[in-house]
């Protein structure tokens, strides 16, 4: 299972790498080369030291030809082990690179139901942390496993050509260090993986308390975090250790088995030369060829442990990857709706357990203002998330113009919607940047004009760089109120043929609203527009009025009528006179 | 961007003895164990050079003597020394590696605990400022490069340097002469290092940067996910990432193309100088001049082959050195990273005033351990040593108070506000006039720049600030809920509460009918800041949260402005019942919620311009009179 998984990973990684086959192609011509040249060395300097040794004199016009000969080879081994390493570098980066466009494009693609229901920290974990790791991994296994496997093939045909009797002794000795990485390899994929998930608990566990340090301060709770983070810190720290080590013991065990090799060639030589079967210059080169011979197991050895640690956080990155997109979407684009809106028999729920909305029915006529109140948490913000299409209805239609949402492309859908949401989120850069998100061509005139219809231009003109001002991510010190000034003014700007206004003026004080109603009164004028608010008084205008209580609509007209039926929307309406009287 | 030192491509100095010193900080006794072992191993591997010497020299006589039944005994008694020095040198080297092992996931351990402890004890005003992925980037991937340098580059490192000097005495030890060749060899080994080696140091410094920046940027996009699925920015969103990736990208590759170029160049280095020194020792056993040695061997082949060999371990030691020099240089650029984090000024907290439990006892406050629903404000007085008691009643005053979140800019002004015990303080005035402002100097995440504030009498900053917040309780504008259950996040107003406290007092704040209603009821998890509850609902839990604290005063700071009106008017009647008997500083837009307040203060551009109960102010018929008519034409 475990296996198979790993296996799976493997084919993945291949695929990435397989767009940037000649380089690889390339790179393995290369590292053969290196790998030959460098080994031709040792026979070089075993005939000048037979040279020096056999005539008891020195032959110097031979020994500077071989003095040349390897000054040259040396050259070009490094020119070629120089541009390997370059080709290498590049297709690991540039895999990371595909990897990390790739996860991010996820990110927009997965619904929200997926970001929802997931910790940030873990997944910026998988996008950083491990696709790092697996940088590494990959690296290591490019530069070192090439070289490696060629360094060892090399040397065995040299040293067959030397002395195929000690070279046997070299290959029967041989599967030992295999057999030994391999047993410790096999541990350590599984603690690495371990490691990974530690991690991204961690991580998520962070990303938390950096969004929420007020309120952890507000009541004192750094204590009793910090114990929950030193939980995790311990887990984390035990899953490292136990990696760490078991990957750390790889390189120890494989070297001592060569040692063994190394004793055994230096023994078996020794015997050899002794009945006469080698001259001293081919042992001493046979020696250096075995310790060349065992060097790559040690590379390998240490390059399959990290690749393991690649492998796991490949895992994990693909299973980000692949995660279920959003449902697909349909081809057709609409560019200017005419605002007809129509739900027919929608069922929705977030989780199968809990129903929401049930046989939902409404027909929006072009232009027309829809209020929807009730209870907190009756499913009011839902409805908005279905026309939106951040979720998707389980059972039922949704259409616009009379074409199914979901035969239309998200962009157009959402193109036609102005939001304003509940939630005042903006992104780090300057005002002028946030208010010009969802018409980046607007011009200066345009956004200053948007700013003051909603009221946002005074407080803007008093910030210390006026709409050049830096805001930090979340909008830093601006107060509430303001950020969602700033998220009206970006919506005024856009104008699109349909609006939302999901409790749009919540955190705006009675009078500055009072403005900004005028505002919205003249925007929603001839656009379909959906409102949610909690402040009767503001919808009161609506063309309809949704009454919902549990997920279901209760009660559906406009304020006279409803007000006449003297049902639960009069009785929300009265009670709001009650806390004022009291 | 708020980071300095980005780009400049320079770790600080001091930042290599300062993860030393905090190494051994933490693990006094282990790491001079563990340096130990390194050397004895890193020795022992080098001995067996030596013995090569000896069999080479018994093989050498032999070769001549052409005698070879006497030493083969020797010679197995020499591979036996060997084998036994191997296995001595394994035993160590698995030893250090284990405890290395321990000793850098334990450093780590401690530096997170640190790193964390401190976060938790930043002023607000550092979150404010800062990117959040960012600060996550110190945890995940400057730990990370930490954790190699300490874990593998060192020990190398440590092993690298004891095996060149054990390897150069031994080969001073055989050949003066040849060491020369060898040593002119390392100098230009070293010069190409230097070389390379800065090249490409800047370029890591520069990754670990870029790296930081990408995890702000995903981090940030996670949180607006629905605005940018609202706004069709997906494309964009992608583009600008695309363009940070692709730096990081540069980055990496040029850093590690740099480091990758240094061991090639120096891995022929020591070929050649293999051969050189193959060649010259060939000549000088040839021409039989004298050897200049510790030893006093004369030179023959029983020198120049062991000699190969220390070359090739020399020059091997030195490309080892080499390469992890830029494993350091990123480890360092981390672990200066994550100073920059364990040196920000954490809140200054010199308050030594601490909330106690307290009874009366004939009249006087005495402190004592059990809860009595008595509080005491314990107050030491350094001159004379005594301790004086008050009780805690909830009476706040702020005197002439002027603050500014930045330097120089000063967002309220002369602010005067006096909250007797049992009063509720209303705070009104347009988006920005600095309502918020007030409410988060009276619980201190900002400290004021001019003025005092005093509670019970006592100046805030006396008083510590952990016990100063757990007498306040707070309802914030935005809600934040934690990764839990329900229950879990009421509870997180006060820990020991019993279920039936939670319930209590999820009733009281009108949550209880919905949170019954979920799935799991009150053991439902939460997850992403409660992102499958509507935003009204969040709010309720946080009512229910500050209703468990049963603090003597609260601030409700829009507490309501998500609940509709109708589960406002619910909530109302509770939130009164919890306001009872407590000072309240409220602050809300729908004046209808405020009308009842015993003082209500209104704000404008950082200034109390009008102050007084409803009646007075209506009949002032300034600012307060608009503002509630121009409501009240709107109700």
């Amino acid at each position: 299972m475990e296996e198979k998984r790993q296996n799976n990973t493997i084919k993945k990684v291949l695929k990435y790498v397989k767009k940037y086959w000649g380089l690889l192609l390339f790179s393995i011509v290369l590292a053969f080369v290196s790998v030959l040249l460098s080994l031709y060395i040792p026979i070089l300097v075993g005939d000048t030291i037979d040279e020096i040794l056999g005539m008891g004199q020195v032959n110097f016009i031979q020994v500077k030809r071989l003095l040349i000969g390897s000054l040259i080879l040396a050259v070009i081994t490094a020119l070629c082990q120089w541009i390997m390493n370059i080709i290498n570098n590049k297709i690991t980066f540039q895999v990371i690179r595909d990897m990390r466009k790739e996860a991010f494009a996820k990110i927009q693609e997965l619904p929200l139901k997926y970001v929802d229901t997931h910790p940030y920290g873990e997944i910026v974990s998988k996008i950083i942390a491990d696709v790092d790791q697996f940088a590494d991994g990959l690296l290591m296994g490019f530069t070192q496993l090439f070289t490696g496997v060629v360094t060892i093939i090399g040397t065995l045909v040299f040293m067959f050509s030397i002395h195929w009797k000690i070279a046997i002794v070299v290959v029967v000795l041989t599967p030992i260090s295999l057999f030994v990485a391999r047993f410790i390899a096999k541990r350590t994929y599984n603690m690495f993986r371990v490691q990974s998930e530690y991690r991204g608990e961690q991580t998520s566990l962070i990303d938390e308390m950096v969004g929420n340090q007020k309120v952890v301060q507000a009541y004192t709770q750094e204590e009793e975090i910090l114990e929950k983070f030193d939980d995790i810190n311990e887990k984390l720290s035990e899953a490292s250790l136990k990696a760490t080590f078991f990957s750390s013991l790889t390189n120890p065990c494989t070297r001592f088995v060569n040692s063994i090799v190394y004793a055994a060639v230096g023994l078996s030589g020794a015997l050899s030369a002794m009945n006469g079967g080698i001259t001293v210059g081919a042992l001493s080169c046979f020696l250096s060829y075995a310790n060349q011979y065992t060097k790559p197991f040690n590379e390998i050895s240490g390059v399959i442990t990290e690749l393991q640690n690649a492998m796991a956080c490949a895992t994990r990155i693909f299973e980000f990857i692949e995660e279920e997109n959003q449902v697909l979407e349909g081809a057709k684009i609409i560019d200017e709706a005419d605002g007809n809106v129509r739900l027919s028999q929608v069922c929705f729920s977030y989780v199968p357990e809990v129903k929401l909305l049930e046989n939902f029915n409404l027909s929006v006529k072009p232009g027309q203002r829809v209020a929807i109140v009730g209870p907190t948490g009756c499913g009011k913000t839902t409805v908005i998330n279905l026309l939106m299409r951040f979720y998707d209805v389980n059972s039922g239609t949704i259409c616009i113009e009379e074409t199914d949402i979901r035969d239309m492309t998200r962009r157009s859908l959402r193109k036609n919607f102005g939001m304003v949401l509940q939630e005042t989120w903006l992104k780090a850069g300057t005002i002028a940047d946030n208010l010009k998100m969802g018409k980046p061509n607007a011009t200066d005139e345009e956004m200053l004009k948007a700013a003051k219809a909603s009221h946002a231009h005074s407080f803007i003109k008093r910030l210390p760089n006026g709409y050049d001002t830096y805001i930090s991510e979340g909008g830093g010190s601006l107060s509430q109120g303001q950020k969602q000034l700033l998220c009206i003014a970006r919506v005024m700007l856009c104008l699109p043929p349909m609006l939302i206004l999901d409790e749009a003026t919540s955190s705006i004080d009675t009078r500055t609203e009072l403005k900004i109603q005028e505002a919205f009164a003249r925007l929603m004028k001839g656009r379909t527009s959906f409102i949610v608010a909690h402040r009767l008084s503001t919808i009161q205008e609506a063309d309809i009025i949704l009454v919902m209580k549990d997920g279901n609509i209760i009660e559906q007209g406009d304020h006279d009528s409803l007000m006449k039926k003297n049902g639960f929307y009069a009785n929300l309406y009265n009670s709001q006179f009650i806390t004022v009287q009291q | 961007m708020k980071n300095k030192k980005q780009d400049k491509g320079m770790v600080p100095k001091g930042t290599l003895p300062r993860v030393i010193k905090t190494l051994f900080e933490f693990y006094p006794k282990m790491m001079p164990t563990v340096l130990v072992f390194i050397v004895f191993s890193a020795i022992v591997s080098s001995i067996p050079s030596i013995f090569m010497q000896k069999v080479m020299n018994i093989i050498d006589v032999t070769y001549k003597s052409g005698d070879w039944n006497g030493i083969s005994q020797k010679i197995f008694q020499y591979i036996c020394i060997l084998g036994g020095l191997y296995t001595l040198s394994l035993c160590a080297c698995f030893t250090y590696t284990r405890m290395m092992a321990v000793i850098t996931q334990g450093f780590l351990k401690k530096l997170r605990v640190k790193m964390f402890h401190i976060m938790q004890n930043l002023p607000i005003k550092y979150f404010d400022q800062n990117n959040h992925g960012d600060i996550m980037s110190y945890y995940t991937n400057d730990t990370d490069t930490l954790r190699q340098m300490i874990s593998q580059s060192i020990p190398q490192l440590i092993t690298s340097g004891v095996t060149v000097c054990s390897v150069f005495f031994l080969m001073l030890y055989f050949s003066v002469w040849l060491t020369l060749v060898v040593i002119f060899g390392i100098i230009i080994m070293f010069m190409v290092t230097k070389k390379v080696g800065s090249a490409s140091a800047k370029y890591f410094i520069r990754q670990q940067h870029a790296i930081g920046k990408t995890e702000g940027y995903i981090e940030e996009m996670m949180n607006g996910q629905k605005v940018v699925k609202v706004f069709c920015h997906e494309e964009e969103t992608e583009k600008a990432f695309d363009e940070i990736n692709e730096a990081l990208y540069q980055d990496s590759k040029s850093a590690n193309s740099f480091a990758n170029m240094l061991m090639p160049i120096l891995n022929n280095i020591g070929n050649v100088l293999y051969v050189v020194v193959a060649v010259v020792g060939g000549i000088l056993i040839a021409s039989k001049v004298t050897n200049v040695s510790i030893s006093g061997i004369p030179m023959g082949i029983s020198i120049a082959v062991p000699f190969l060999n220390m070359t090739k371990q020399f020059c091997a030691n030195i490309s080892q050195v080499s390469q992890q020099i830029n494993a350091v240089v990123m480890g360092l650029a981390g672990a200066s990273r994550i100073f920059e984090l364990i040196d920000q000024e954490a809140e200054v907290d010199d308050g030594y005033v601490t909330l106690v439990n307290a009874k009366e006892v004939n009249g006087e406050i005495v402190e004592c351990e059990e809860h009595t629903g008595m509080w005491a404000w314990k107050h030491p007085h350094t001159a004379d040593g005594s301790v004086t008691y008050t009780k805690l009643t909830g009476d706040v005053r702020l005197f002439d108070v002027d603050f500014g979140y930045e330097e120089g800019k000063i967002v309220l002004h002369n602010v005067d506000v006096y909250a007797e015990p049992g009063q509720k303080i209303a705070f009104v005035g347009s988006t920005g006039a600095g309502k918020t402002t007030i409410t988060n100097l009276i619980n201190r995440f900002y400290d004021i720049a001019d003025g005092k504030i005093r509670y019970d009498g006592i100046n805030i900053n006396k008083i510590k600030k952990a016990d100063l917040r757990r007498s306040l309780g707070i309802v914030l504008q935005e809600t934040n809920l934690f990764t839990g259950t329900v229950m879990d996040n009421i509870r997180y107003g006060k820990l020991e509460a019993t279920d039936e406290e939670c319930i209590a007092a999820a009733k009281l704040a009108g949550a209880d009918d919905f949170i019954t209603r979920l799935p799991e009821g009150y053991d439902t998890p939460l997850t992403g800041n409660g992102a499958n509850l509507s935003q009204g609902q969040r709010q309720l839990i946080a009512i229910a949260r500050a209703a468990v604290a049963d603090p003597p005063v609260m601030i409700l700071d829009e507490a309501t402005s998500s609940i509709d009106t109708r589960t406002e008017s619910i909530v109302q009647k509770g939130m009164d019942s919890l306001m009872k008997g407590r000072t309240v500083f409220v602050i809300a837009h729908r004046l209808s919620t405020i009308k009842n307040s015993d003082v209500i203060m209104v704000l404008e551009q950082g200034k109390i311009i009008e102050r007084g109960s409803h009646e007075t102010l209506l009949a002032e018929k300034g600012k307060y009179y608009q503002l509630y008519t121009g409501a009240f034409e709107l109700d």
